[in-house]
């Protein structure tokens, strides 16, 4: 057995799809600045789309890349819509730090 | 070559994506992302799929992280403060988030058939001919509806920026 | 098919018109509506009828049917929407529509002064459509439905003064008496169901005929006396027949229309309809005729002393409804539906002249209030005069000839019941020429100015005054003869004399008691001082029942139902869930922080715990 192998199997890519999400997860709990949350999603999202492209590979179907195309779609409109909340918010409370931001709270 | 690409891009993805978790300046994790959506791209490339891995470095590192960037400019968000309320979350959150992992790999390699490896080149129907053809059979209605999906952020986001709000 | 739908229908238009636009338009047109919807229903019913043969060349013995659709279909049980016309049901038809429309006549001049001049006349005609039902009904289930609709409408007007407290309670009072009523009808209907397997009447008469008459004697016998139970309420008997004095709260037009001459004969109607089971049914039948015959008295004893002209006209109605139960549970069914006829003559007769009384004087109703009204309304005394004559059984009227056969039915069932109907006859006479003495001879005792009424209310006095008078030379009892068994023998002579006899010796005490010499009357009441009270207090049986059934009922619902029951067990229940909710949401409300990343750690932690679940079970597999 070489050092490396020559391919690797399907499941690192997985793993990397899992790693990703959860560096995302962590970043999202721990990060207290609202525009570094956001980014936290978008790194799920991606993270979500490695394994979609992963699975469409091992299936031999591009239906999976389709999911990514749409997944991408959405996460820009996500985008444009996020980033305008984050400016009203700026513009209504001077503040970025999202525990400032409980007017959920009862 | 394969697997040094994978394990090349696979840690710069990594690496950047826990650069954008400690990072305190928002820039700085701005551009972490970035690194990972590039990274991710040739990834997408080796899996075969020429077309996301294109769109992947148009729209997102490119048109998307703009955006954010220039947002983070416009409200001149500086350094985050230390986060020093829940020290516990720290200690008790990360092994925690290990452990998942770990489990997931797990589950994952239970899963998958050891065969299963990844060879660039065996996977051909990422083209843009394609990809293309599926939206527009197949997925043609999921496809017209994106569009108004876009348009209603689009209007959204008008609304939101306007000044009176 | 003679289109019998119809006949309904028109009344039914006539409920919709003037419900939905009544308010709005004048009383013309109310009144075109009314009087016109009856009118047409009274000609089709003609029209029918004299197609049928029933004026010329005579009517088939058999039922002509028609069925429109099948109402319930339920395993074998079938119940049609259908309609019947048989000798029985063209006799009650022409009755129901023709004294119907007389009636709605009257009721335009009667009820011309009154307030909800278009909702009175939207349930009279209401009414009609109901009736109509009834009397059409091919099956025990349409005719429930009929039965079940003059009751409401009954209510509705007896409840005409809905602000009046005495008249929202004689509705309410007669509603609930009759629930009694119909909850042994509906019983009745389910053991025919169970024991026939079908509802129409065609079919489950010749079943009945067709069983030999010892058998299934005990079932004949409970379905007839749960049948008794509801014509009991319907047609007021003893014991329920509390509702139907209290129901002359109600304006004169509907006591006559509804509660003397149509709806309250209903209940006889149904027996003589269900002839076929009664006569397997003979301990059914004994009761039938003794219970008529008790109501009979009691009714009678108690008109004897009452002083309001209505009240003393309803038990006098409670009573002739005693005497047609004799009939039918003497075997006479065909007198009995004769009286039937008869009576809705004479008795109607005698509430329009009342109305007419008490409209003259300003809407007075006790007698000892009025007095030598004779020259002043004269047309209203002599159509009175006619139709007390006609209850009294003076020979060659309408009464007397249907009383006579009666009571000599009774007489060839038992004897001794001829001569206690003979014994009421004559207070019968007695009571309802007490009550045309009282108001008509003597001097005026009021205050009012009193006037005749107009032509509309006059013209169905003096139709109906003919019909009272010649009534009894309709050949009904003949005309129905074929539907029933026949009882009959000759009969001997002597027996109809007694009877009016009987009847003649009522008129003349009643004249000596209070035209020839008024002061008897008063020494009569002093010296039999405790008979004269009971009879005043109606022996005491709304007393009785307050104490017996309602009190009970009540302060039971009040002190057990609502105040244990209600507030201890079911709000207690409600407030203990309310409560331990809100101690639960109490403690978890300190989750809801408001803290967004908290939110999400909870998210997360469930994922996690979820896919842990899922991939160590093995079930992601």
């Amino acid at each position: 057995m070489p050092l490396l192998p020559a391919a690797v199997p399907l499941s690192w890519y997985l793993l990397l799809s899992a790693v990703l999400f959860s560096l995302g997860v962590a970043g999202f709990l721990f990060r207290k600045n609202i525009i570094t949350v956001f980014m936290s999603i978008e790194l799920m999202l991606n993270a979500v789309n490695l394994s979609f492209i992963a699975f469409s590979y091992h299936l031999k179907q591009v239906d999976g890349q389709i999911f990514s195309f749409f997944v991408m779609v959405v996460a820009a409109a996500e985008a444009a819509v996020g980033l305008g909340i984050i400016l009203t918010v700026y513009k209504n409370r001077s503040t970025l730090e999202i525990d400032e931001i409980d007017s959920m709270k009862n | 070559m394969d697997a040094p690409l994978f394990l090349l891009f696979a840690f710069i993805a990594v690496a950047s994506a826990i650069s954008l978790v400690v990072q305190t300046h928002p820039i700085s994790s701005a551009l972490s992302l970035v690194g990972v959506m590039v990274s991710l791209a040739v990834l997408y490339l080796l899996l075969g799929a020429e077309f996301i891995a294109a769109a992947q470095i148009i729209v997102y590192a490119g048109a998307v992280m703009v955006l954010f960037v220039f947002v983070i400019m416009l409200l001149n968000a500086g350094t985050e403060h230390k986060s020093s309320k829940s020290p516990m979350v720290k200690w008790f959150g990360i092994p925690l988030l290990v452990v998942f992992i770990g489990v997931i790999s797990f589950i994952v390699q239970g899963m998958l058939p050891k065969s299963a490896l990844v060879v660039f080149g065996t996977f051909t129907q990422g083209g843009p001919l394609e990809v293309g053809r599926a939206l527009f059979t197949t997925y043609l209605l999921p496809f017209e509806v994106t569009s108004i999906l876009i348009l209603i952020a689009i209007i959204g986001a008008i609304v939101l920026a306007r000044k009176e709000i | 098919m003679h289109q019998l739908w119809l006949i309904p229908v028109f009344p039914l238009a006539g409920f919709a018109i003037n419900g939905l636009i009544g308010r709005k338009s004048g009383k013309n047109v109310v009144n075109a509506v009314a009087i016109g919807s009856v009118l047409l229903s009274f000609l089709w019913v003609l029209k029918a009828l004299s197609a049928m043969g029933m004026f010329g060349a005579g009517m088939p013995e058999e039922a002509h049917v028609e069925r429109y659709f099948t109402w319930i279909q339920s395993g074998t049980l079938n119940v049609g929407f259908d309609f019947a016309v048989d000798r029985l049901s063209a006799v009650m038809l022409l009755v129901v529509t023709g004294i119907g429309l007389l009636i709605h006549v009257y009721a335009t001049g009667y009820m011309a002064h009154e307030g909800g001049y278009y909702r009175f006349f939207s349930y009279l005609n209401l009414f009609m459509f109901f009736m109509l039902i009834l009397v059409l009904a091919a099956n025990y289930l349409i005719l429930f439905i009929g039965w079940e609709g003059v009751g409401l409408c009954s209510y509705l007007l007896i409840g005409f003064y809905f602000d009046k407290q005495f008249a929202a309670d004689a509705g309410k009072k007669a509603f609930i008496v009759n629930r009694v009523g119909d909850f042994g009808y509906s019983l009745a209907i389910f053991l025919i169901v169970i024991n026939f397997g079908s509802l129409d009447f065609g079919k489950v008469f010749e079943a009945a005929k067709a069983m030999p008459v010892d058998q299934g004697a005990g079932i004949f016998t409970a379905i007839c006396l749960l049948f008794f139970v509801g014509a009991a309420g319907k047609s007021a008997q003893i014991p329920l027949y509390v509702w139907l004095p209290d129901a002359m709260a109600g304006p004169t037009p509907v006591s006559a229309l509804i509660h003397a001459a149509t709806m309250v004969t209903a209940g006889v109607y149904m027996i003589a309809r269900s002839s076929s089971l009664f006569v397997h049914a003979p301990i059914a039948m004994d009761v039938v005729a003794i219970v008529g015959l008790a109501t009979a008295v009691m009714a009678a004893t108690i008109g004897l002393v009452q002083n309001d002209i209505k009240k003393v006209f309803a038990y006098s109605t409670v009573s002739q409804l005693g005497f047609m139960f004799l009939a039918l549970g003497s075997g006479a069914f065909a007198a009995g539906m004769f009286h039937v006829v008869t009576h809705a003559f004479f008795k109607a007769l005698l509430f329009l002249g009342a109305g007419s009384v008490i409209h003259a004087v300003g809407g007075e109703q006790d007698l000892r209030k009025m007095g030598g009204l004779r020259s002043k309304i004269p047309i209203t005394f002599w159509t009175i005069v006619c139709a007390a004559l006609a209850i009294s059984g003076v020979p060659f009227t309408s009464g007397a000839a249907s009383k006579d056969e009666i009571l000599i039915a009774a007489f060839h069932h038992a004897p001794w019941m001829y001569w206690v109907g003979v014994i009421t006859a004559g207070m019968t006479a007695f009571y309802v020429f007490r009550s045309v003495f009282m108001a008509f001879f003597g001097t005026y005792r009021g205050k009012a100015h009193p006037h005749e009424s107009p032509l509309t209310m006059t013209g169905p006095l003096m139709i109906l005054a003919v019909l009272s008078l010649a009534g009894g030379f309709l050949p009904i009892p003949h005309f129905l003869e074929p539907m029933f068994p026949k009882v009959l023998e000759e009969s001997e002579k002597w027996l109809e004399y007694t009877a009016v006899a009987s009847g003649l010796l009522g008129i003349s005490l009643a004249y000596l008691f209070y035209v020839a010499r008024p002061s008897l009357a008063d020494a009569a009441s002093k010296h039999f001082n405790g008979l004269h009270k009971l009879l005043y207090h109606k022996y005491y049986v709304d007393e009785a029942y307050d104490a017996t059934v309602v009190e009970p009922i009540v302060q039971g619902s009040r002190s057990v139902l609502w105040k244990g029951f209600d507030i201890g067990i079911i709000d207690g229940i409600v407030n203990g869930i309310g409560h331990r909710a809100m101690n639960i949401g109490g403690t978890l409300r300190r989750l809801q922080s408001g803290n967004i990343r908290s939110y999400a750690a909870w998210v997360v932690l469930g994922s996690i715990a979820v896919i842990l679940a899922m991939g160590l079970t093995g079930s992601i597999r």
